[in-house]
């Protein structure tokens, strides 16, 4: 369970040193809020709003690395990785429910819609005759932004960006969630 | 062709919906297939007749030489009548032997049909590789049709013996399909049979292993017993594939091979010796079994080894013998089991202790088992008599000692064979003192029409004789014929086989007659022979040794795991770095020197990582030294690369902190003993040692500026539209990996949630146990 104060010794155990040296690294406090208090108390209430605030930034900022990784730094990997912090943020500040209030979808329905959209990109040019995973190339101007190039592999990388995502969440569900409802519930300890 | 067996396969997956709106009708829409295929065989019949074949070809992966390849010969034909023309006989009786509401049926018939499609293809294929897959699928087919719902012990320990067995046999024989293709420069088995390899030691192995296939599907000595063990599959099943089809793939495997091969030196005195042994050993056996199913199954081992001696032998008249045996005893075996299946639907019961009077009460089905059992015990004018005759006659021509020998194993285990069918025919229809007559209701004429045609085609076949002639002639003509070329007659006037016949069929009734006395050997054999403990204790011997070797290495300890891993990992690839790799002749120390305090901050967390207490530091600073070479990258110039370790290194941080909340917080080895410390920080020192090694040794392999990247970098603007060439090469150029890249991810996060979350299911009892209840008990009729 989440990290404790340093314990008195028992009489019987062998006497440890404790020194400045030894003990620097100990926690003053839980590590996660989340999971050891999911009724409510002890939640950081800055914390969470800050979560929220930044969340769609994030997802935007993710979105413009996707799209603009053909050209510059970035693309599905990087993109789908930032996104996934987002929801990795939403979490360590308001546990599950946020996430699941954050995203409709459960995990393994992301991961699959993502690999799925990669493995059709890939295959689609087989119906225009081409050989798979050849990519196409399509240059047009929009009012608003000016010349646009999109090149048919763009949708294998939406691929890749889906199935991080979903990849992300999946941890949190079973390794954040997961490991909390396996958990006994933790006495509350006074922290210090 | 082609379309045809995929047809099957297709007709296959399409059953089970069917059978929802048609019950065991499914059977009789199942029948049109194999139907299909039989009617377009005699088609082709004049063509092959001619000697002329129909080839079919698709090439599903040109680029590594690989096609899908059919073709049909004499042989395949020989084969399609039995595949496709008992295929339509048993599915036909199905629709009557299984109960209307049985839910199995759905499966049996789906099961059935694509067993059908596979043995289709495996006749018709031309190419080694093709013909393997075919062969496998037969042996799943099989597999699932004899384990039914796996309902009782019996059931799962006959499927997988007669997976395992023949598995390891189709193993073996893609091994020497390999090395038989790698010899003969082709995997075209038509142009291999007309240009052989050389003989030499390689194709010797590849004949061997390729025999080892044929002998286990055969079910010869030692690799037999699975085809007793398979007879708990419902009738039907075991008429179609384990008596009259799917057991004969060996044996055509071996026919179809031997005009190239039947003079190699390990062919031929490897199948006389295992076939004939093989013919005794199940004749013997087939003495004393009481149940009529089990006889039958004894019968059918055995006379698969008088098969695979006729098949190997490669001389023109055992050709033609070969030829009429396979068509004789497709077609007296399918009566026989097709008649224990209706004895056993009326009666209930198939052990030779309970019946009696089946003769009284059933005349046509007496006669219709008779015509089967005295075919398979070789008395004119049936069919099996004709290919009895050419046998003997075939192996007295040449008059060597060999044949000879060869010669007179056929007789004993003919005697043994006609003993055998002397008592399933007493056994079946016999009345016998004591025993109260059973009483049985009429069968269906759905039933008895399946059972009677193979009869009369026994009957007819064998009192006309020359109507198989022009097919066994066909059949032979790969091997030189003599001067006078044999014909099959039931008449060759008074002649040394005609005399072996009747020493045959007389002492045959004679070892009936004396049953009381056999009997009273109980069937021994003396413990060598046995070859179902042989198996046993090769099955347990298997787990022995996998129990050793999991319990060694799945010790359930982290440190162990680690230490297997680094050990492998100093090992093998650390000895190829030290023995072949060579240090990069320019080492600079630094290129700018802003490095400099990057390199001191992830030294310092190196060290600080081996010397931290709790488990949460050590994690934090093994994430600074990730940072920090994420910071090289971009000092290095690449941002593409920074980025991505930048954000994957705080995923693992976010990640270890989930897991680590479960830990103790302290690393308690330190606290606890310290004596197994040091082999730790042995095998812990080398890896690391070894990790930096290799990277200087890595650094230094480029000699020059490598061509592939320089090429990307060229490529990427106008091939792939795309001005970063990481990403040309991630979703264009290299596409293929990435998407199996992500498949690898989807699989591996599946695999950690199911893992993860396995534990918590297991602890509320699932809906699914909760409202299914005991299973109901099977509802086929056995």
């Amino acid at each position: 369970m989440s990290e404790g104060p340093p314990r008195s010794q028992p009489s019987g155990e062998k006497k440890r040193r404790t020194s400045l040296w030894e003990e620097w690294d100990t926690p003053q406090e839980h590590w996660l809020l989340v999971g050891s208090h999911r009724d409510g108390r002890e939640r950081s209430l800055l914390l969470e709003v800050a979560a929220r605030i930044i969340f769609p930034t994030v997802l935007v900022l993710s979105l413009y690395l996707l799209f603009a990784g053909h050209n510059r730094s970035g693309g599905g990997f990087s993109g789908g990785l930032v996104a996934g912090q987002a929801f990795v943020v939403r979490y360590l500040a308001g546990g599950p429910m946020e996430v699941r209030a954050a995203v409709g979808l459960r995990p393994p329905v992301i991961i699959g819609a993502g690999l799925s959209l990669a493995v059709l990109t890939g295959l689609a040019p087989i119906f225009w005759g081409e050989a798979p995973l050849t990519s196409a190339y399509v240059s047009m101007t929009l009012p608003v932004l000016g010349d646009v190039h999109v090149v048919s592999s763009l949708f294998l990388d939406m691929g890749v960006y889906l199935l991080i995502v979903g990849v992300v969440c999946d941890l949190l569900r079973t390794l954040g969630a997961g490991i909390e409802e396996q958990s006994p519930r933790p006495r509350r300890r006074p922290s210090g | 062709m082609l379309l045809l067996v995929t047809a099957h396969l297709v007709l296959a997956a399409l059953l089970p919906t069917v059978s929802r709106w048609l019950g065991r009708w499914a059977f009789a829409v199942g029948a049109i297939l194999p139907a299909v295929s039989l009617g377009w065989a005699l088609t082709s019949l004049t063509e092959v007749l001619a000697g002329g074949t129909v080839d079919e070809s698709v090439a599903w992966a040109p680029v590594l030489g690989l096609t899908f390849t059919l073709r049909l010969d004499i042989l395949s034909l020989l084969m399609i009548f039995l595949v496709s023309g008992v295929g339509v006989l048993i599915l036909c009786y199905c629709v009557y032997y299984f109960k209307p509401d049985a839910q199995s049926n759905s499966r049996t018939s789906a099961l059935l049909v694509a067993f059908a499609g596979a043995m289709l293809g495996l006749v018709l294929a031309d190419d080694l590789f093709t013909l393997y897959i075919f062969w496998e699928l037969t042996t799943v087919c099989s597999f699932l049709l004899v384990g039914q719902d796996g309902n009782t012990k019996q059931q799962r320990r006959s499927s997988i013996q007669a997976l395992l067995v023949t598995v390891l046999g189709g193993l073996s024989m893609l091994l020497g399909f390999v090395l038989l293709g790698e010899q003969a420069g082709t995997y075209r088995i038509s142009e291999i049979v007309a240009s052989p390899p050389a003989a030499g030691a390689l194709t010797s192995t590849a004949l061997v292993l390729i025999l080892l296939g044929a002998f286990t599907k055969s079910a010869q000595v030692p690799f037999h017993t699975w085809l007793p063990g398979a007879m708990v599959a419902p009738t039907p099943v075991s008429a179609y594939l384990h008596a009259a089809s799917m057991v004969k793939a060996g044996v055509y495997l071996v026919a179809r091979l031997s005009p190239a091969f039947s003079d190699h030196t390990p062919w031929w005195p490897l199948i006389a010796t295992l076939g004939i042994w093989t013919m005794l050993i199940g004749g013997y056996r087939a003495l004393f079994e009481r149940d009529l199913k089990t006889l039958l199954a004894y019968g059918t081992v055995s006379q698969l080894g008088f098969l695979m001696v006729l098949m190997g032998a490669g001389s023109h008249t055992v050709a033609m013998a070969g030829a009429t045996m396979l068509i004789a005893h497709g077609l007296f075996k399918s009566t026989l089991f097709l008649v224990v299946g209706i004895i056993d639907h009326q009666a209930g019961t198939r052990n030779i202790d309970e019946l009696s009077g089946i003769r009284r009460r059933f005349p046509v089905l007496t006669v219709i088992g008779a015509i089967g059992a005295l075919s398979m015990a070789g008395i004119p004018p049936l069919f099996g008599f004709l290919g009895k005759e050419a046998a003997f006659e075939g192996f007295l021509e040449s008059g060597t000692t060999g044949d000879l020998v060869v010669l007179v194993g056929l007789v004993l285990g003919s005697a043994l064979t006609a003993a055998y069918s002397f008592r399933f025919l007493w056994g079946a229809f016999g009345t016998k003192p004591g025993v109260e007559d059973s009483s049985a209701p009429k069968p269906s004429l759905g039933l008895m029409v399946p059972a009677a045609v193979p009869a009369a085609l026994t009957l007819l076949l064998g009192v006309v004789a020359s109507l198989f002639n022009a097919l066994a002639t066909t059949y032979a003509e790969p091997y030189p014929a003599g001067d006078h070329p044999y014909y099959l007659a039931l008449w060759h006037g008074f002649s040394l086989p005609l005399l072996l016949s009747a020493v045959v069929v007389a002492s045959g009734v004679g070892l009936h007659l004396a049953r009381d006395r056999v009997v009273r050997l109980g069937g021994w054999l003396p413990d060598f022979l046995q070859a179902q403990p042989g198996y046993e204790r090769t099955v347990a011997g298997l787990d022995t040794v996998s129990y050793a070797v999991t319990g060694r290495f799945q010790a359930g300890s982290l440190p162990t795991y680690l230490a297997i891993i680094l050990l492998t990992f100093v090992l093998v690839p650390g000895s190829a770095v030290l023995t072949g790799g060579s240090m990069p002749e320019e080492l600079r120390l630094w290129d700018s020197a802003v490095q400099v305090p990057v390199a001191i901050l992830v030294l310092t967390a190196a060290i600080a990582v081996t010397m931290a207490k709790r488990r949460m530091t050590a994690v934090i600073l093994t994430g600074v030294v990730g940072y920090g070479i994420g910071a090289f990258f971009v000092l290095d110039g690449g941002p593409d690369l920074a980025l991505a370790q930048f954000l994957v290194e705080t995923l693992t941080l976010v990640a270890f902190v989930f897991v680590l909340r479960r830990l103790p917080s302290r690393f308690t080895q330190v606290e606890s003993t310290r004596s197994p410390r040091w082999p730790k920080v042995a095998v812990s020192v080398a890896a690391g040692a070894l990790v930096a090694v290799s990277a200087l040794v890595f650094s230094g392999a480029r000699q020059a500026p490598p061509e592939a990247s320089e090429g990307f970098v060229e490529a990427a603007p106008e091939g792939a539209h795309a001005n970063n060439v990481v990403n040309a090469i991630l979703v264009d150029f290299r596409a293929f990996d990435t998407v199996g890249e992500i498949s690898v991810l989807a699989v591996a996060a599946t695999g950690v949630a199911s893992l993860i979350l396995a534990t918590r299911r297991a602890r509320r009892p699932s809906a699914a146990e909760e409202t299914e209840g005991p299973r109901k008990s099977r509802e086929v009729r056995k």
